[in-house]
C-alpha cells in the first residue's frame, strides 16, 4: 500500500534545472531503504514557482521542498520518507510568516505564494502525472464531456459557457459562448475546432504549463467545443519549441484515443471527434488567429483581414473555432460544477480566473492563478513576495508587446480586462514583467518595439516599415540625439500604425511606447532634454567619472579598462578619457574606494 | 469509452492513488517512525493504518504521516490522532492488529479504544 507520493516536477522549468536527475535519485535511494512498496514517485507539470526550482512535493503531508540538489535526497529518504523527520532545512519558508515566529516551515498550501491564489486552469498542474490519462480520470477528467454528450444538448453547453462569463485568455477577451454560438450558427459539411497554442508574448508560459502539465483537459474542453458548435475535428498549433508539452499532447492524444475519449460515437452519443497536433516554427505572427489557421493549412502564416470572421470562413475555408489554451482548460469545470461556479468568481464584467506569468524584479518568479479583480499590489507584494534587494516597485507590464505598463502610482487597480484597457495596458496572454526603481521605460518600450520590428511579418507596410521607423526614433532618443520634435513625430506615428495595419500585431505593437509615453513622459523629457538616463540604464546618456578628492591612484581602474581610457600616475588622481570611454563599468567594479561613479 | 459507466470505474480504480496529493485533513494520524519507534516496530503499523484507511475509505478525511520521536521511546510503537476541536489521542505500544481496531473503533465511528492510549498504559502501571 502506498502512504507517501514524491511528487517531482517535469516542467520545463524544472527540468532544465535538473529535476529528472532528482526523480531517478529519489527511485534509486527509495529502492536502497526498501521503501518501493509504500512510497511513489510520481512526475508532474509545473507547480508555479519555477524560480525555486527543481520543486519536490511529499504528500500526505504536502511538504514543500524547493531547489533540491541530488546529494539531498538521500537525506530527504532516510529523515522524511523513512523515519519522518521532515528536513527542515530545505524546506521552501515563506519569509514573513517564518520571521513573524507564528510556524516553523509550511506545506505547499500554506505558502503566501498558493494561498491567495485560486486554480481553474491550473487545478492538475503538479498534482497529476500528465503522461498517465487514468490520473486525469481520477480527478474528474472527461466526466464534463460524458455529462455534455450524455445530459445536454449543443444549445446548453453553449449556454453554460455564455453564462460563465469565460472570455477568451488569448488577450482579446472576446466572450467565449458568444464564439461558439457564431459558429454553430453556420451551415456546412465540416467544421473545426482550433486551439491556438502559439504563445509567442516574451516570459509568458501560461500556455506551456498548461499543456505540460494537464494536457487532457484541453484535449476535452476541445471536444466539448466540438460537440456544441457541430465540429468532428481539432487541430492544436503548437510551437516546435515547446518539446516537452508537444510530446505530452501526443501521449495524451494516444491515451485517449485508445480509451475511446476521441474517434468514433463518444460515449455511445453518436459524436465523432478527433484531435491532430501542428507544429509551428515560432513566428509570432503565427498567434494571430487568421494567420494561424494560414499557417495549419500549409502555407506562409500570414493574416489575412477579417471579416470574414472564422467562425463563417476559417480553417480550410470552414466555419470554424478558435480559442486559447487557458480558455479551453477552464471549460470542462464549467460544464461540471455550472456555470455558478465560475461567474461566482471575480468583476462585474471579468468572471473567474486568470493564469499569470510572473517574471522581472520580482522574488516568487512563476506561474500564478489569480481571481479576476485581484489588485496588483497583493499580485506583487503577497504571491510575489515583494521586489529583491529592497528596491521600490515602479511598474508591471502587462499584455507583452502588445500591452502597457501600469505605474506603481495604480498598484491598488483590480486587475481585469476592462480596467486594464482604460489605463492604456491590456491582458494579454498574461505575461507580466515587473520592473523596479533601475528599470528604464525608455529601454523597455524600445526592447518591446525591438521585438515587434523583428516579428513583423512583412505584409502590411504601416506595420513593416511604421515599427522600423519607430524603433529609430527611440534609438535616436536613447543615444542623445532626440529632440522635442522627435516626441511629437513618434506619437503621431504611433496612432498612424494603430489605425492602418492589417491584423493585431501591428495595431498593438505602438502600445509599449504609447503607454510609457503617457505615465512615465519625464523620462522621456529627460533624455532629450537633459541627455539624461534616470534608470542609469542607457549606456549612451552615461557619463562614468573619478572622483579626484576619493582617488587614491592605485591604479586599479587603469589596469581594467578594457579599452585604455583611464590614465595617470601612481598615487595621484587618475581621469576617464570621456571620448574612449565604452560605459562598460568595469573600472567601478575594481575601485576599493567608491570613487568612480556612474551618472 | 462507451458508457458513463466504464469512466466511472476507471476513476473508482485510480481515485485511491490520487487521493492522498488532496489530503483528507479532518484526522492526523502520525505514527512515530524515530530510530526508537522502527526498532520496536513501527514501520507494520504505519502500514497497516494506510491499509485500512484505504480500504475502509476514509481517505477524503484522514491523512496518515509519520513524526519523529516524541520522547517516549519506552512506549513505542506511539500513534497520535489529532482531531480539529478535540484533544489529541495517543496510542501506545500499537501492533498491526491493535492498529485495525483503532481504524474500525476511532476513525470510523468515533469511539477512542481507551485500553490502548497512553492514560491507560500509566494508570495500570
Amino acid at each position: 500500500m502506498v502512504r507517501a507520493q514524491v511528487l517531482v516536477c517535469g516542467g520545463t522549468g524544472c527540468t532544465s534545472s535538473g529535476s529528472q536527475s532528482i526523480r531517478e535519485e529519489f527511485e534509486k535511494q527509495i529502492e536502497n531503504y526498501g521503501l518501493q512498496d509504500e512510497v511513489k514517485v510520481v512526475k508532474t507539470g509545473c507547480f508555479g514557482l519555477c524560480s525555486l526550482g527543481p520543486v519536490v512535493i511529499v504528500y500526505p503531508d504536502g511538504t514543500f521542498y524547493s531547489r533540491v540538489k541530488k546529494e539531498n535526497v538521500e537525506e530527504i529518504v532516510s529523515e522524511h520518507l523513512l523515519k519522518g523527520r521532515v528536513v527542515e532545512r530545505l524546506v521552501y519558508k515563506d519569509v514573513d510568516e517564518i520571521s513573524k515566529g507564528k510556524i516553523d516551515h509550511v506545506s505547499l498550501s500554506d505558502t503566501n505564494f498558493y494561498k491567495a491564489q485560486k486554480r481553474v486552469a491550473l487545478r492538475n498542474c503538479g498534482v497529476i502525472n500528465p503522461e498517465n490519462i487514468d490520473e486525469y480520470i481520477a480527478m474528474d477528467g472527461y466526466a464534463a464531456l460524458g455529462k455534455a454528450l450524455t445530459e445536454m444538448t449543443p444549445e446548453q453547453v453553449i449556454k453554460e459557457i455564455s453564462d460563465s462569463g469565460l472570455r477568451g485568455r488569448g488577450g482579446g477577451g472576446f466572450p467565449t459562448g458568444k464564439k461558439w454560438s457564431f459558429t454553430a450558427a453556420q451551415k456546412a459539411d465540416q467544421k473545426y475546432v482550433v486551439c491556438n497554442a502559439d504563445e509567442g508574448d516574451p516570459g509568458a508560459f501560461m500556455d506551456r504549463s498548461v499543456l505540460e502539465g494537464d494536457p487532457h483537459a484541453v484535449l476535452e474542453a476541445m471536444a466539448i467545443c466540438g460537440y456544441a458548435t457541430g465540429a468532428s475535428e481539432g487541430y492544436i498549433y503548437v510551437r516546435a519549441e515547446y518539446p516537452i508539452a508537444v510530446k505530452r499532447l501526443k501521449i495524451a492524444i494516444k491515451q485517449a484515443r485508445e480509451y475511446g475519449l476521441l474517434g468514433k460515437n463518444i460515449f455511445n452519443s453518436g459524436f465523432d471527434f478527433d484531435i491532430f497536433v501542428r507544429l509551428g516554427a515560432g513566428a509570432f505572427v503565427c498567434g494571430e488567429e487568421t494567420a494561424l489557421m494560414t499557417s495549419i493549412e500549409g502555407k506562409r502564416g500570414e493574416p489575412r483581414p477579417r471579416p470574414p470572421y472564422p467562425a463563417v470562413k476559417g480553417l480550410f475555408g470552414k466555419p470554424t473555432t478558435e480559442n486559447n489554451v487557458e480558455t479551453f482548460a477552464n471549460v470542462p469545470q464549467i460544464i461540471l460544477k455550472g456555470a455558478e461556479f465560475f461567474n461566482s468568481m471575480g468583476t462585474e464584467k471579468s468572471k473567474g480566473t486568470k493564469v499569470f506569468a510572473l517574471g522581472g524584479k520580482i522574488n516568487n518568479t512563476g506561474l500564478v492563478e489569480v481571481p479576476m479583480g485581484t489588485t496588483l499590489r497583493q499580485i506583487v507584494e503577497d504571491i510575489g513576495g515583494g521586489i529583491p534587494n529592497g528596491k521600490k516597485f515602479k511598474a508591471a507590464q502587462t499584455g507583452g508587446p502588445s500591452g502597457g505598463c501600469i505605474p506603481a502610482s495604480m498598484i491598488d487597480i483590480q486587475i481585469d480586462y476592462d480596467n486594464l484597457v482604460s489605463q492604456g495596458a491590456m491582458m494579454g496572454s498574461g505575461g507580466m514583467i515587473i520592473m523596479d526603481e533601475d528599470t528604464c521605460m525608455v529601454d523597455i518600450a524600445k526592447f518591446f518595439l525591438n521585438f515587434t520590428v523583428d516579428e513583423s511579418c512583412g505584409k502590411c507596410t504601416p506595420c513593416r516599415v511604421g515599427t522600423r521607423r519607430l524603433y529609430e526614433i527611440l534609438e535616436k532618443i536613447t543615444s542623445g540625439n532626440g529632440t522635442l520634435d522627435d516626441l511629437d513625430k513618434m506619437e503621431k506615428l504611433c496612432y498612424y500604425i494603430k489605425d492602418n495595419a492589417l491584423c493585431g500585431l501591428g495595431q498593438t505593437a505602438p502600445n509599449p511606447v504609447l503607454s510609457t509615453y503617457k505615465r512615465f513622459r519625464e523620462e522621456y523629457i529627460a533624455h532629450v532634454v537633459d541627455k539624461k538616463c534616470p534608470a542609469g540604464v542607457c549606456k549612451k546618456l552615461l557619463t562614468i567619472s573619478i572622483d579626484a578628492d576619493k582617488c587614491r591612484g592605485c591604479t586599479a581602474c587603469a589596469r581594467t579598462c578594457p579599452v585604455g581610457a583611464i590614465s595617470g600616475t601612481v598615487r595621484k588622481p587618475h581621469y576617464i578619457d570621456q571620448s574612449k570611454c565604452i560605459k562598460c563599468g568595469a573600472c567601478m567594479e575594481k575601485c576599493h574606494f567608491g570613487a568612480i561613479s556612474r551618472k | 469509452m462507451k458508457s458513463l459507466a466504464e469512466l466511472q470505474a476507471i476513476k473508482e480504480r485510480m481515485q485511491p492513488k490520487v487521493v492522498l496529493r488532496e489530503g483528507g485533513n479532518e484526522i492526523r494520524v502520525a505514527v512515530g517512525m524515530a530510530t526508537c519507534g522502527i526498532a520496536a516496530g513501527a514501520r507494520p503499523v504505519l502500514n497497516e493504518f494506510v491499509k485500512d484507511v484505504q480500504e475502509e475509505h476514509l481517505s477524503d478525511k484522514v491523512m496518515v504521516t509519520q513524526t519523529g520521536c516524541i520522547g517516549i521511546c519506552q512506549y513505542e510503537p506511539v500513534v497520535e490522532v489529532f482531531q480539529s476541536g478535540k484533544e489529541k489521542v495517543t496510542y501506545v505500544k500499537m501492533t498491526p492488529e491493535k492498529a485495525k481496531e483503532v481504524v474500525e473503533s476511532h476513525l470510523k465511528n468515533g469511539q477512542v479504544v481507551e485500553k490502548y492510549t497512553i492514560t491507560h498504559a500509566q494508570n495500570t502501571l
